[in-house]
């Protein structure tokens, strides 16, 4: 018998363009959390993806306790007992909870689905590991936490003995996070081994036994967490030293530049409102952030202030002007840049070259067109200028169609675009999701310059390290209102995740009276 | 009182067609591959199960057993639609290219097969496969006496195999997609395929199972219209097939709503026939050849209604999208 | 490999490739039917439209109705729009256009205006249903195609001066409308003496008007503000609405015009004094549903269109000189077969794409800096 549940051995798996995983190995003890380090794009999700069977590798071979297996599809990694929650949920939204659990492993009578056996073994695990769940809510109703709660049920539903979950913290506040990580120890304790993917290091110095670090597909090193500092971690993941704090001078505040008041946002899923009576302002030398849990209203909130959504009531005033009512194109030509939440979605026409992406809010400036024909030759001028000035990568300059770029440089390119708009109100939502250390810094210190230069910036960010490293000022959105204000140098992360989670609020009439 | 048997039995007759190919839409479409060759689908369908019908009249064994003739006309209809539909599976599942192209392929291509083909049977300009008379059952295929009631007129008038078989594959339709594992499958698949393929469902296997429903729901919908329209089988469906597509969307991709808006369809497109006979209706009097007013009634009521119920029609998430195992 | 690096180039490839294959899938069908008049079959339906002036200008003739509804499927692709409604727009250009000439007695030019704005009026009201209502648009537009058809007939048949026995008494009662050398010569779309020099009734300014138009499609389309908002709508609408564009104006306009485009088809085909409008109660004209393939085979650039509406013209042509041997319909199953092809098609674009996408990748690992070289959108 091996002293490995599961070891993954040089292990090499190639995309078209990239080695995704380059000569990997990876073993995990019976009973141990095993944290796999590394940064957005450094290949953990690709070599989990070939341990559940949705990849096949190239070279390398796994074995479990000691014999060799192969991986095709993810029934034989349920066959196996190997059992994953996605970053990214895989839950069918339309189905009800138990729907989502059985998928894939259904009980059948008569060659009909049987539910009874499944919803009370359901029952009885969210009794016995306190995930609490309702079975019949449809999964689009329910929050995101419940969500993960069903994702772990999945795997529990299948006797899953090695648990994988991928950068499961990312959605949690920080007292759920603490929840999560007591549940994966009691797993651990129970026998269940545990792979815990993550580039967040305080979780993994507080809850793994051991830690392998990956950088840009290749295999750095694996070490015991309790002999290691988390200078050393984040210098095998990065290759650097880093700081974590981008260096920021004092701020100079000048007039108000956004000014919003009393403003209700309808939902689109649901009957409640998505923003209820929301006010706050953001003056110019500021960077104000909306912090919260995904899906709290930012998103509806974004999208009222930047004229994507109609808001129910309320107003919104831009350098003094009403823009309740404008157009998206009117508020830009008053002075908005809006880097979009969903770069495919929204940023870009992944489609068009880089150069007609440069100008999607711009070609019909008297610069670059000449009654109403498209001045090509200026439009491939400026884009080169851009991607110098901002040093976007891309295969074939400003002709390259933004689709086969990397999206490290296709937000680069939005980011570029957004800021050259020069315009006196920057909304950024999640500009850094997905990037790596050296993008997320260097964004975040041409945030910080926008800000340093005079210009309003309201930022929309999940990441609490974030928050804490570039704001001014907080403001923490809960079910569609803005439960509390904080200055980030006279808070912390603990009081911020109260907030957050809906367990105190502030009545803050009387701080925009 | 049997003028409204005689406008119920038309009604249900014309609807199941529509019942019928628009559930193959949605089998379909619920596994995420929009089906726009239905229509095509229809005419292969109707053409090899009107071809197999004519040789059956033929050689005697149709009129002397009609009805076990016609249940072998209604599977080669449906397996000869499987076949075609495997087409448009392998183009959009396989080949990942745009339904729509592959869809449209096929919607030309059936009609002119069919010309070819039945030409190649019947012999030069013989377009028409005629119909046996012997296709439509009677109650002397019970051995009843011809009855002149509200019910008899109700059933009799116009009472084909393909009748009864659509009310079984309907409730068969309801319970295989919410009652069964590949039910539950499949709608997952055109919802969130990702999440299917993560607990291990085969997603080609669910789409291409998918589109084979609905081949095999055409095929047997072309006969079903066919045998409807009365007037043999001349290489086309007339557009049918597209208004099942119509129809699957009012009935938002679900077995009794699609039911609904079959019938809802069937009875305003029947309203033509009967429009001189009803007394209530009005009789554009002034107007030659007012009948083109009722012709254009079904599809203007169903503009209308799907223009108010656009707010609460929602399509599986994921059709039209073609699946990759690679995208995460 | 650089001239694979064309989009534009890989399309005509690909569209050559499923020419060739389905003409050579066409000639084992004359095989199977047949053999004996295969050779001579396959001979004379590639060779038909050339035959003599007078069938040249048949393709001619024929393919100007094809370029303008295929070149309305293809305005509408580019918008991310199936127009599959060109049949009833199609019609209603054409008894718009016959309208105005018969009973109103308008110059041909005056009657494609109406055509034009028939056509564009059964266009936008999809447009609408998918704008404003999120009505799709390909069940919106089979539903106009009805309402078009019985909405023409009824009118049709309420105007005795359109069919021929209210100028002749004793014609007899047919379901084509009157011919316009009868009722208003002026209507006839100009010959400018090719009539003669061709030695066909077929030919008429019409070809060279459609080319035009197409031209001017692709200039739209290309080098414009409002041809770059409507592509942006297309491929990605929510970016569109992000950037201030108006995408629900932009769908409306392009079905408009995607409308406008083969109504003037219609107009076209019937002020040419050869064509009589046929009333049917049970069939769409097969203009309107073949300009689908037309936009398919040119991968939807407008100036392709030109060249695929030829070749299928070319070849429904070339179909006649089938018969009697054959069916004529042999010509669409070639036709459906290339467009089934152009699928597998699409799968080698992909790959090209891949190997050209690979090599900016690897480019950019070693980062080279950005080569400016022109690659962009090159027309085929």
């Amino acid at each position: 018998m091996s002293e490995y549940v599961i070891e993954m051995l040089n292990i090499t798996k190639e995309f078209p363009g990239i080695k995704a995983n380059d000569d990997v190995t990876l073993q995990l003890k019976k009973g141990e959390i095993h944290a796999l380090l590394g940064e957005n794009g450094a290949g953990k999700s690709t070599l989990m993806s070939v341990l559940f069977g949705l990849y096949q590798p190239e070279k390398g071979i796994i074995k479990k306790n000691g014999r060799v297996v192969h991986i095709k599809n993810p029934n034989d990694a349920t066959a196996l007992n190997i059992g994953m929650v996605h970053q990214h949920f895989k839950l069918v939204e339309v189905f009800s909870v138990l729907d989502n659990i059985i998928l894939g492993a259904e009980d059948t009578r008569y060659g009909l689905l049987s539910k009874r056996e499944a919803r009370k073994k359901v029952l009885e695990l969210s009794e016995r590991y306190g995930l609490k769940v309702d079975p019949d809510a449809l999964v689009e109703d329910i929050s995101v936490g419940m969500q993960q709660r069903v994702e772990i049920l999945k795997m529990l539903y299948r006797d899953n003995e090695i648990l994988i979950f991928d950068e499961p913290t990312a959605v949690l506040t920080p007292q759920e996070i603490v929840e999560l990580l007591d549940i994966m120890r009691g797993f651990a304790a129970e026998g269940k081994s545990i792979l815990f993917i993550t580039h967040k290091l305080n979780e993994i110095m507080a809850v793994a036994d051991r830690c392998t670090v990956l950088r840009k597909g290749k295999y750095i090193g694996t070490v015991d967490v309790s002999s290691t500092s988390v200078e050393e971690l984040s210098r095998m993941m990065v290759g650097r030293d880093v700081s974590f704090v981008t260096p920021k001078g004092e701020e100079h505040l000048g007039d108000t530049v956004l000014q919003v008041s009393g403003v209700t946002v309808p939902s689109r899923l649901h009957k409640k409102d998505a923003v209820r009576n929301v006010s706050f302002e953001v003056r110019a030398g500021e960077i104000v952030c909306l912090a919260g849990i995904e899906g709290n209203g930012q998103t509806e909130l974004v999208s009222a202030i930047t004229g994507l959504e109609p808001i129910h009531s309320g107003r919104i005033v831009l350098l003094g002007r009403d823009i309740t009512r404008a157009s998206i194109r009117e508020r830009s030509k008053i002075g908005m840049s809006h880097i979009p939440e969903d770069r495919h979605k929204h940023g870009l026409v992944l489609d068009y070259s880089l150069g007609e992406n440069f100008v999607l809010q711009r070609y019909w400036q008297s610069e670059f067109q000449n009654h109403g024909f498209i001045r090509k030759k200026k439009m491939h001028e400026y884009a080169d200028r851009l991607i110098r000035q901002f040093d976007v990568r891309s295969g074939q300059g400003s002709f390259t169609i933004v689709r086969s770029m990397s999206g490290g440089n296709q937000q680069k390119a939005i980011v570029a675009r957004e800021i050259d708009k020069n315009a006196p109100l920057l909304i950024a939502v999640q500009p850094t999701r997905g990037l790596d250390v050296g993008a997320i810094e260097y964004i975040h210190q041409q945030i910080i310059a926008q800000r340093d230069m005079g210009k309003a910036v309201l930022l929309v960010s999940l990441e609490l390290d974030e928050v804490m490293n570039i704001a001014d000022r907080i403001l923490v959105m809960y079910e569609g209102e803005i439960v509390g204000e904080f200055d980030p140098k006279k808070t912390t992360a603990q009081e911020l995740g109260l907030y957050m989670a809906g367990a105190k609020r502030d009545t803050r009439k009387e701080a925009l009276a | 009182m049997l003028k409204l048997a005689d406008i119920l039995s038309s009604t249900i007759l014309f609807a199941i067609p529509l019942l019928l190919v628009a559930l193959g839409g949605m089998f379909s479409e619920r596994s995420g591959v929009i089906n726009i060759a239905l229509e095509g689908i229809m005419v292969i369908g109707a053409l090899f199960s009107c071809l197999f019908l004519s040789f059956l009249d033929k050689n005697g064994f149709g009129p002397a057993h009609p009805i076990l003739a016609c249940l072998l006309a209604v599977g080669i209809a449906a397996v000869a639609g499987v076949i075609f539909s495997m087409l448009l599976a392998f183009a959009s599942i396989h080949l990942k290219a745009d339904q729509t192209i592959g869809g449209t392929a096929l919607n030309m291509l059936a009609p002119a097969f069919a010309i070819v083909l039945t030409w190649a049977v019947q012999g030069q300009g013989q377009s028409t496969i005629v119909i046996p008379t012997w296709v439509r059952i009677t109650e002397a295929n019970f051995g009843l006496q011809a009855g002149e009631g509200f019910f008899s007129r109700l059933i009799f008038k116009y009472f084909y195999i393909t009748t009864p078989i659509a009310i079984l594959l309907l409730l068969v339709s309801v319970v295989v997609l919410y009652r069964t594992r590949l039910g539950l499958r499949l709608r997952a698949c055109g919802e969130h395929p990702q999440a299917a393929a993560s607990v291990g469902v085969n997603v080609y296997k669910m789409r291409y199972t998918g589109v084979a429903i609905s081949g095999f729901l055409a095929g047997i919908g072309g006969l079903a219209y066919t045998v409807a329209a009365g007037s043999g089988f001349s290489s086309s469906v007339l557009g049918y097939g597209f208004l099942a597509l119509a129809v699957m969307i009012f009935g938002n991709w679900k077995p009794w709503n699609i039911l609904g808006a079959s019938l809802f369809f069937a009875f305003f497109k029947i309203l033509s026939s009967y429009s001189a006979s009803i007394p209530f209706l009005p009789r554009f009097e002034n107007i030659k050849s007012s009948e083109y007013i009722y012709l254009m009634l079904p599809y203007v009521v169903t503009m209308i209604v799907l223009i108010l119920t656009s707010k609460k029609s929602r399509a599986p998430k994921s059709e039209g999208i073609p699946y990759d195992k690679g995208s995460r | 490999m650089k001239f694979l690096k064309k989009p534009g180039a890989v399309s005509c490839m690909a569209s050559l490739l499923s020419i060739l294959a389905g003409i050579l899938f066409g000639f084992l069908l004359l095989i199977a039917f047949n053999p004996s008049h295969a050779l001579s079959g396959l001979v004379n339906m590639t060779t038909n439209g050339i035959a003599n002036s007078d069938k040249l200008a048949k393709v001619f003739y024929m393919a100007t109705p094809l370029m303008m509804t295929g070149l309305s499927v293809a305005f509408a692709f580019k918008t991310g729009l199936f127009n599959i409604g060109a049949s009833g727009q199609y019609v209603v250009g054409a008894f718009m256009a016959i309208y105005g000439a018969v009973q109103w007695q308008l110059p041909w030019y005056a009657c494609i205006l109406l055509a034009m704005l028939g056509g564009a009026i059964w266009g936008s009201i999809p447009g609408i249903c998918k704008a404003f209502f999120n009505v799709n648009e390909v069940i919106t537009s089979i539903m106009f195609n009805w309402i078009g058809l019985y909405t023409v007939n009824l009118i049709l048949l309420n105007s005795p001066a359109m069919f021929t026995n209210y100028y002749v008494p004793q014609a007899p009662n047919t379901p084509l409308t009157v011919s316009l050398k009868l009722a208003n010569p002026e209507a006839i779309l100009p010959k400018m003496g090719m009539n003669e020099w061709m030695q066909s009734e077929y030919i008429n300014i019409s070809i060279f008007l459609a080319i035009l138009i197409a031209v001017v499609m692709w200039v739209i389309l290309n080098k414009t503000t409002f041809g770059y908002e409507l592509k942006a709508c297309g491929f990605n609408r929510h970016a569109s609405e992000y950037a201030g564009i108006n995408a629900r104006r932009n769908i409306v306009l392009s079905m408009t015009i995607a409308g406008a485009l083969s109504g003037i088809g219609g107009a076209l085909y019937y002020l040419s004094g050869t064509a009589q409008y046929e009333i049917l109660k049970t069939a769409l004209p097969a203009m309107g549903f073949n300009g689908i393939p037309v936009a398919l085979l040119a991968s939807s650039n407008p100036v392709g269109t030109i060249f695929s509406a030829l070749f299928v013209s070319y070849i429904q042509v070339g179909g006649e000189a089938l018969q009697p041997e054959y069916v004529k319909e042999i010509i669409d199953i070639i036709i459906a077969v290339i467009i089934y092809l152009s699928a597998f098609a699409l799968l080698i674009r992909g790959w090209i794409g891949k190997l050209v996408t690979r090599r900016s990748l690897e480019s950019e690992e070693k980062k080279l800096s950005p080569a400016g070289k022109k690659g962009g959108n090159t027309p085929c």
